[in-house]
């Protein structure tokens, strides 16, 4: 029986093509961009959480306090220190610890000069280790900076070879940073991270000679000893650095988050800006919805008669209504399906181009399969809900009148 | 044997203010397998009678028994059913749909009233060859001439093997030879199958197949007769 009400609703589709086309062009574009938001915001999702699953949650952070969303160490109005380190390696619950420093720098490379973060990597071995193993740092061409380097960098794949120059960066090439003169020993390995790919990273003693800062750090890294509660552990560090530094509950001028709250910051985020743009996109359904509704309210009407007929040789009200219901569902459907479509080669070219620019680690377009039958099933809710008015419409029709209409 | 039986019937439509009695206290009973006529001038309530007949309408007072039933204030759901299985239309201006081969027109019938697919295509076939289309199934209405599309309707009638065939003017449309072998058509029909049909028309001669013809005038059967 419903495969009937198919039959008879794709008989009328048919009869009218280029209006059936249009009708779908709301919910084709709505679902197209609901499709592309949502696969882009989960794999924008899956690539933070790989990054945090090899950062680790069983670390916590310190740094100045910062004044906004600004990167880490800029705006900071307080200053973590050796100092800071000497008392975090003695807390309790605190397995290693390391500091890094971060910069902005003007680069001079064959007389043209670029600006980008300098990075720096630990003196000590055991530091060196843990920014190691939270970094994945690896490098691609040329070799590790080690201990006891001087006057060397490594840099960015993205600065070496994307074009940040009109020359690709080589090994031996000699960069001016601040008209300090640095060879370069190594690139590093793609991190798929725009602002890691273009950094240059430098040996800590280096960077302090270079921007002559004696004791301070942009940002302290912490790992906790096995089994340690990171939340708790780090309430016992900020009363303890608060101490230290004479400031009251509520005024340090420094921060501790655990990773496990960055990644829940960046997820909350994350998923505002995706719902606000998932809800901006919805309103072209809504759109989409409205303009099935108009036509069947046409359609409704010029088959009047039509409906009249049906019912003379014995339709039912439900079966007039189901074949409308059928029909502007069938609108939702199609429309849904090809916006599907659409959206999933959106995401993918977003993800190409994306591969393209950053490196094939930093956004993969995911299209799980309850995405696209939610999708599916949506489209065709919509477009039976856009019907039911007019379907009604047509289904309390009085056969005798409908009939007769010309 | 009774089949159908109108008692004072009256239809009063109200357009605004004014209102039309369109039928005046009409009484007739029709037995089984009777072949009817119905004449008379324009705007005397034939169509406004055939409708009552086919369940389309309701009166607006008395009482209409078919197979002793009272169909007169019946809910929209059960007269459905009536119309969908005991009764079938012929009208005057064909009224196939048009989206629809023919076919599907014939088929459309059978799919409300749930027959299977199987069975629909063999009474379609054995309908089509009946009617004189058997070579015409998968024809679009546009693409038929009008006698083609009335043969067609009247497959679709006889579909659900109604008791009643209700044809109001089927000729209306037709040139006059077309229009005879319509009304052939019909007759075959009313020998074969002893279906009732109820036939109006304009035309006289037509008229005179039937057995029976009623003359309506001013909403009320003005006279009545039998063909010897
Ligand atoms: N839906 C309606 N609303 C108002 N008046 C109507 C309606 N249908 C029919 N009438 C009126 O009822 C009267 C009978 O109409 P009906 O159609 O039954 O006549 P008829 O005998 O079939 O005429 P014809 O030979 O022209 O088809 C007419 O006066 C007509 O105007
Ligand atoms: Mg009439």
């Amino acid at each position: 029986m419903i495969h009937d009400y198919f039959f008879l609703a794709f008989a009328h589709l048919r009869h009218h093509p280029t209006r059936a086309w249009l009708t779908m062009i709301g919910i084709f574009i709505g679902i197209a961009a609901v499709v592309a938001l949502i696969s882009l915001g989960q794999g924008l999702q899956d690539a933070i959480n790989s990054q945090f699953s090899t950062f680790g949650v069983d670390k916590i952070i310190v740094t100045g306090k910062s004044a906004g969303f600004g990167p880490p160490g800029q705006a900071s109005a307080g200053k973590v220190t050796k100092a800071d380190i000497q008392l975090l390696r003695k807390s309790p619950g605190i397995m290693r610890t390391a500091g890094r420093l971060l910069k902005p720098v003007s680069v001079d490379f064959a007389n043209e000069v670029r600006t980008t973060y300098a990075v720096s990597l630990p003196e000590d071995d055991k530091e060196f280790e843990l920014i190691k193993e939270v970094n994945t740092l690896r490098a691609a061409e040329g070799r590790m900076l080690k201990k006891g380097d001087k006057r060397k960098a490594m840099v960015g794949y993205d600065l070496a070879y994307k074009l940040v120059f009109s020359h690709n960066i080589k090994l031996g090439s000699k960069l001016l940073l601040n008209e300090h003169e640095y060879g370069v020993i190594g690139v590093m390995d793609r991190f798929g991270d725009p602002a890691r790919d273009k950094a240059i990273y430098l040996m800590e003693n280096d960077m302090r000679n270079l921007f002559d800062m004696k004791n301070e750090y942009s940002v302290v890294v912490a790992q906790l000893a096995s089994g340690e509660n990171p939340r708790a552990v780090a309430e016992v560090i900020k009363r303890a650095m608060g101490k230290d530094r004479h400031q009251k509950v509520g005024k340090e001028d420094f921060e501790i988050q655990t990773s496990e709250e960055i990644l829940r910051q960046l997820t909350t985020i994350l998923q505002i800006v995706s719902a606000v743009l998932t809800g901006i996109a919805a309103i072209s359904l809504l759109v989409g919805g409205v303009g099935i509704m108009n036509t069947m309210y046409t359609a409704v009407l010029e088959r009047t008669r039509e409906i009249g007929i049906m019912k003379a040789i014995g339709a039912r009200n439900e079966d007039i209504l189901a074949i409308f219901l059928v029909e502007s569902g069938m609108l939702g459907m199609t429309g849904g399906g090809l916006g599907i479509l659409l959206g999933t080669a959106l995401s993918k070219a977003t993800e190409f181009v994306a591969a393209q620019m950053w490196g094939p680690n930093l956004l993969q377009a995911s299209i799980p399969w309850y995405l696209v039958l939610g999708a599916l099933l949506f489209s065709f809710i919509t477009g039976t809900l856009s019907g039911v008015l007019p379907a009604r419409k047509a289904a309390h029709m009085k056969p005798s009148e409908a009939l007769q209409y010309e | 044997m009774t089949l159908l039986e109108l008692k004072n019937i009256w239809k009063t439509y109200t357009l605004g203010s004014a209102q039309v009695h369109a039928l005046r206290g009409v009484s007739l009973s029709v037995n089984k397998g009777e072949f009817l006529a119905i004449q008379g001038p324009s705007g005397s309530g034939k169509s406004t009678m055939m409708s009552l007949i086919g369940c389309l309408d309701l009166p607006t007072k008395g009482t209409i028994l078919l197979n002793d039933i009272d169909i007169a204030s019946m809910p929209e759901s059960q007269l459905a059913q009536i119309r969908g299985k005991k009764i079938g239309f012929v009208f005057q201006k064909f009224n196939l749909i048009t989206t629809l081969s023919a076919v599907e027109n014939i088929a459309l019938p059978m799919i409300f009233q749930r027959i299977s697919h199987n069975e629909q295509l063999k009474r379609t076939i054995a309908l089509l060859h009946q009617v004189g289309l058997g070579d015409r199934i998968h024809h679009k209405p546009t693409e038929l001439s009008g006698g083609q599309q009335q043969r067609v309707a009247i497959a679709r009638a006889l579909a659900t093997n109604p008791d009643i065939i209700l044809a109001d003017e089927p000729t209306g449309n037709l040139d006059s030879t077309t229009g005879r072998q319509i009304i052939e058509l019909l007759v075959t029909l009313h020998n074969n199958s002893s279906k009732t049909i109820i036939l109006v028309t304009h035309d006289d001669e037509l008229a005179h197949y039937a057995q029976r013809i009623v003359y309506l005038l001013d909403g009320k059967i003005h006279k009545e007769w039998r063909r010897r």
